[in-house]
């Protein structure tokens, strides 16, 4: 199984490939109004509205301003297209999907829902995120 | 050879020829003596014949075929159009939809053709479908005519006498015109030609002793011979002839094959059927005529400058585009700064261009909604002889243009709305001559743009709606108390048609028997995110009204800045912009209004509704204000800048994004960036 890594602080999570379309930079974000917070808004990806999570906001991560560094990476669950905000993405690494652990009660700072289990290559910790719960939107259904 | 790649093509030309044939046997049917429309129809089937038989689907060109060999009849004036004709070719146009529709959905296209092929066999024989009897009495009624003459045998071939049974079996006579022109006649070519002309509108010369060049060229003595088929009097057409000055003498006599045949033992006979050498030799003279025709369509092709394009190519060419328009704008800016004067020429250049280009792209999208309404006039035409009514069905507004996707989904509950309208809405015509009404009922059929909105009306001037026995029947089942229905408006009752629980109920075909099946034409509606509406006046119409949104479509728009966030209005929701100083701006009950027009006008400020945050408070004496509408109620809304009027494509927000208050959806603006269109009707209490 192929894994893109991105990084929030200085934690690094994972997201299978398969549901990642592409990872684009920052460009201009519109803001929904009254909406949940970590709907940071929408953006024109090639002439489609997308809509934006900031993933630091969602797990109620100290928001930052965007960086050279910072990425939309753009993934697709259930024919829903959608953009996580992130600090980096620069890799793709290939793990072994028995190894991967279920996530511990507390790891980090991101609430254990959201999570799907951990993985540990060489010396990294990697979480993988369980992107439905990630998306869903006041308990919509996905 | 492997066709699959053709499939597509195949199909959506198939359909199209089916409709275009379709539409013309319509218009044939009103008008049966037009032969050029027979010509399109039988063009169109030559062409599915042709392609179906490439693609290897035998049933479908064996059932073309033998169409076209009808047609080519038909067009050649062997055979008349007759409704028991139109009907079975009918027949075969909905076998042959049928079959193409099969493929569509994957199977082979097989079908059971033999009948209708008989059929038309038969018909192409001379045989009519069902009027076997009539055309055996015409054929004694000939011989009991009292002036039977069978010595003109020697003037016909066989070809001419298949086409004077033919003739005959439809009510038609075969005359022998024998006309003799005054010796002193001096123009005796000209005398022809009003001979010809006179006759003309009667019926048809189908042979001319001599021919009809020598005639012309007036290589005949003073007399002349012609066979001429007619369905009016001998004494009507002795009556025109003689008419003509310098004509002597006009002889008129009937032809009855049935003797000649058998005094001169020439095989044509009463039962053209069995007259296969006939049959022969007719095809063998057609053949000329139709490579003529053929030739003739080669050199003057009628073919529809279009090409197909699969929507997703459109989309995935619409997306590069906004990536262009994105690029533009950052040459725009970058050309600007720099200032270089022959690099600003050339990127305004660009931009106008690429303008267009833009308009051209968002255009083609767009479909006219004659794609669906064009099927309606055949269904009408069967439903209403199915239920024996009579009725007009008029169409308008077959223009507006819908987006592709809506286009798509919209055809069948308007299939459903107008089944109704014609079965349920419209009284039979015995009852209309009671009520004083005319005979033939009317269905209309409208479609129109209204803002970012396309409406479609149905409206029959039937029985209308009978509000009591709906809140009975409503109360009956249990959807509401009495006293409830009786608060509720015409409009809320006849709404009640659209609850499921309501139209699925046998019982309601005797209130009205409108409600059957309506239920599931306004969730489709609702799916398209449009509305649908009933009006009704006891005994006089039903007009249904549906409303439905331009989904990715183009619309006029105002761009206006709040702060630091661009918004969209729909110039259809506007009335009017206008800059109003803070002190013309009142309190009514701590609302803020202001007077336009003499109308107390309440101002909306979409900085608080949107939550929009400011970095710098700015005060001004003035406030700029757009006057928007809701139906007859006005609103202002405050706004810090008008941008300036634009036309935008809408996009919606996507299905992740619930609906969010006083938005309708976003549109991508030139420099890229995505603003969204607020939704007035929202934001109008």
């Amino acid at each position: 199984m192929k894994i893109i890594i991105f990084k929030l602080n200085d934690e690094e999570y994972g997201v299978e490939i398969d549901q990642v379309r592409s990872i684009e930079r920052v460009s201009h974000v519109t803001r929904i109004p009254n909406m949940a917070d970590f709907i940071k808004g929408v953006i024109n990806l090639r002439g489609i509205v997308t809509p934006i999570i900031d993933l630091r906001t969602r797990f109620g991560i100290e928001a930052i301003n965007d960086s050279d560094n910072t990425r939309v990476i753009i993934i697709s669950v259930k024919d829903i297209e959608i953009g996580l905000v992130v600090d980096a993405a620069n890799e793709v690494i290939e793990i072994d999907e028995n190894r991967i652990e279920p996530a511990p009660k507390v790891i980090g700072s991101v609430e254990a829902e959201f999570i799907r289990g951990v993985i540990k290559v060489e010396n990294r910790l990697l979480i993988l995120l369980h992107l439905q719960k990630v998306l869903n939107l006041q308990e919509k259904e996905l | 050879m492997d066709t699959n790649q053709y499939l597509d093509m195949f199909i959506d030309e198939s359909k199209e020829h089916l409709q275009a044939i379709n539409d013309n046997l319509l218009e044939l049917e009103k008008n049966p003596k037009d032969i050029d429309i027979v010509k399109n129809v039988f063009r169109s089937a030559h062409t599915i014949k042709g392609m179906s038989a490439t693609m290897g689907f035998e049933d479908i060109a064996n059932l073309t075929h033998e169409l076209e060999n009808v047609l080519d009849q038909v067009r050649n004036e062997i055979t008349e159009i007759t409704p028991e004709i139109m009907d079975v070719i009918f027949q075969s146009v909905d076998l042959l939809e049928g079959m193409v529709y099969s493929i569509i959905e994957g199977s082979d296209g097989k079908a059971n053709v033999a009948p209708l092929v008989e059929q038309l066999k038969a018909i192409a024989s001379g045989q009519q479908p069902t009027a076997k009897e009539t055309k055996q009495a015409t054929s004694t009624d000939n011989k009991s005519d009292g002036n039977v003459d069978g010595s003109y045998g020697h003037l016909l071939d066989e070809y001419q006498k298949t086409v004077i049974l033919q003739s005959q079996s439809t009510g038609h006579n075969a005359l022998h015109i024998s006309i003799s022109l005054s010796k002193d006649c001096m123009l005796k070519a000209a005398r022809v030609f009003m001979i010809f002309d006179a006759l003309e509108g009667l019926g048809e010369v189908i042979l001319a002793d001599p021919a009809v060049e020598d005639l012309e060229d007036e290589k005949f003595d003073l007399s002349f011979e012609l066979v001429f088929l007619t369905a009016e009097s001998k004494d009507l057409i002795k009556g025109k002839l003689v008419n003509i000055s310098e004509v002597a003498e006009v002889e008129i006599k009937n032809i009855d094959l049935t003797i000649s045949s058998e005094d001169e033992d020439i095989k044509a006979d009463v039962e053209p059927t069995v007259s296969e050498s006939a049959l022969d030799s007719s095809k063998q003279e057609q053949k000329q005529p139709t490579e003529k025709n053929q030739a003739a369509m080669k050199t003057k092709p009628i073919s529809s400058k279009t090409i197909r394009v699969d929507i997703e190519r459109l989309d995935v060419l619409m997306n590069l585009f906004s990536e262009l328009v994105i690029d533009r704008g950052r040459l725009e800016q970058i050309a600007r700064e720099l200032g270089h004067s022959e690099l600003v020429e050339s990127v305004e250049h660009m931009s106008r261009i690429s303008g267009d280009l833009q308009n051209l792209i968002l255009n083609m999208r767009m479909v006219p909604i004659e794609q669906v309404f064009n099927r309606f006039p055949r269904m009408i035409r069967d439903l209403s002889k199915d239920l024996n009514k009579k009725v007009e069905l008029d169409i308008k507004g077959a223009d507006t243009e819908l987006d592709r996707t809506v286009i798509d989904e919209i055809g069948d509950p308007l299939v459903h709305l107008l089944r109704n309208s014609l079965d349920h809405g419209l009284e039979s015509p015995e009852e209309r001559i009671k009520k004083g009404k005319p005979e033939t009922g009317k269905i209309q059929l409208h479609a129109y743009h209204s803002g970012n909105h396309v409406f479609i009306e149905i409206i029959d001037d039937g029985n209308g709606l009978d509000r009591q026995k709906i809140l009975n029947k409503a109360i009956e089942r249990g959807l509401l108390t009495e006293e409830q229905g009786n608060q509720m408006s015409d409009q809320q009752v006849f709404m009640l048609l659209f609850q499921s629980g309501f139209s699925t109920a046998k019982v309601v075909t005797d209130v009205s028997g409108r409600g059957v099946g309506l239920d599931v034409v306004r969730s489709k509606i609702e799916a398209l995110s449009g509305q649908v509406h009933i009006e009704s006046k006891l005994g006089e119409y039903t007009k249904f009204q549906i409303e439905l949104p331009l989904t990715l479509s183009i619309i006029q728009s105002m761009l206006i800045r709040i702060s630091d966030e661009k918004y969209a209005i729909p110039l259809s929701s506007i009335i009017e912009t206008a800059v109003f100083s803070k002190k013309d701006i009142y309190l009514v009950q701590g609302q803020q209004v202001i007077d336009f027009r003499g109308h107390i006008v309440p101002l909306v400020s979409l900085e608080k509704v949107f939550a929009i945050p400011r970095a710098d408070e700015v005060e001004d004496d003035e406030v700029s204000v757009i006057v928007v509408k809701k139906g007859d109620k006005m609103a202002g809304l405050i706004v810090d800048d008008f941008i300036g009027q634009q036309e935008i494509v809408l996009k919606n927000l996507g299905t992740y994004l619930p609906n969010v208050f006083a938005i309708s959806g976003a549109t991508i603006l030139g420099d890229g960036q995505v603003a969204l269109i607020i939704d007035c009707n929202a934001l109008i209490q």
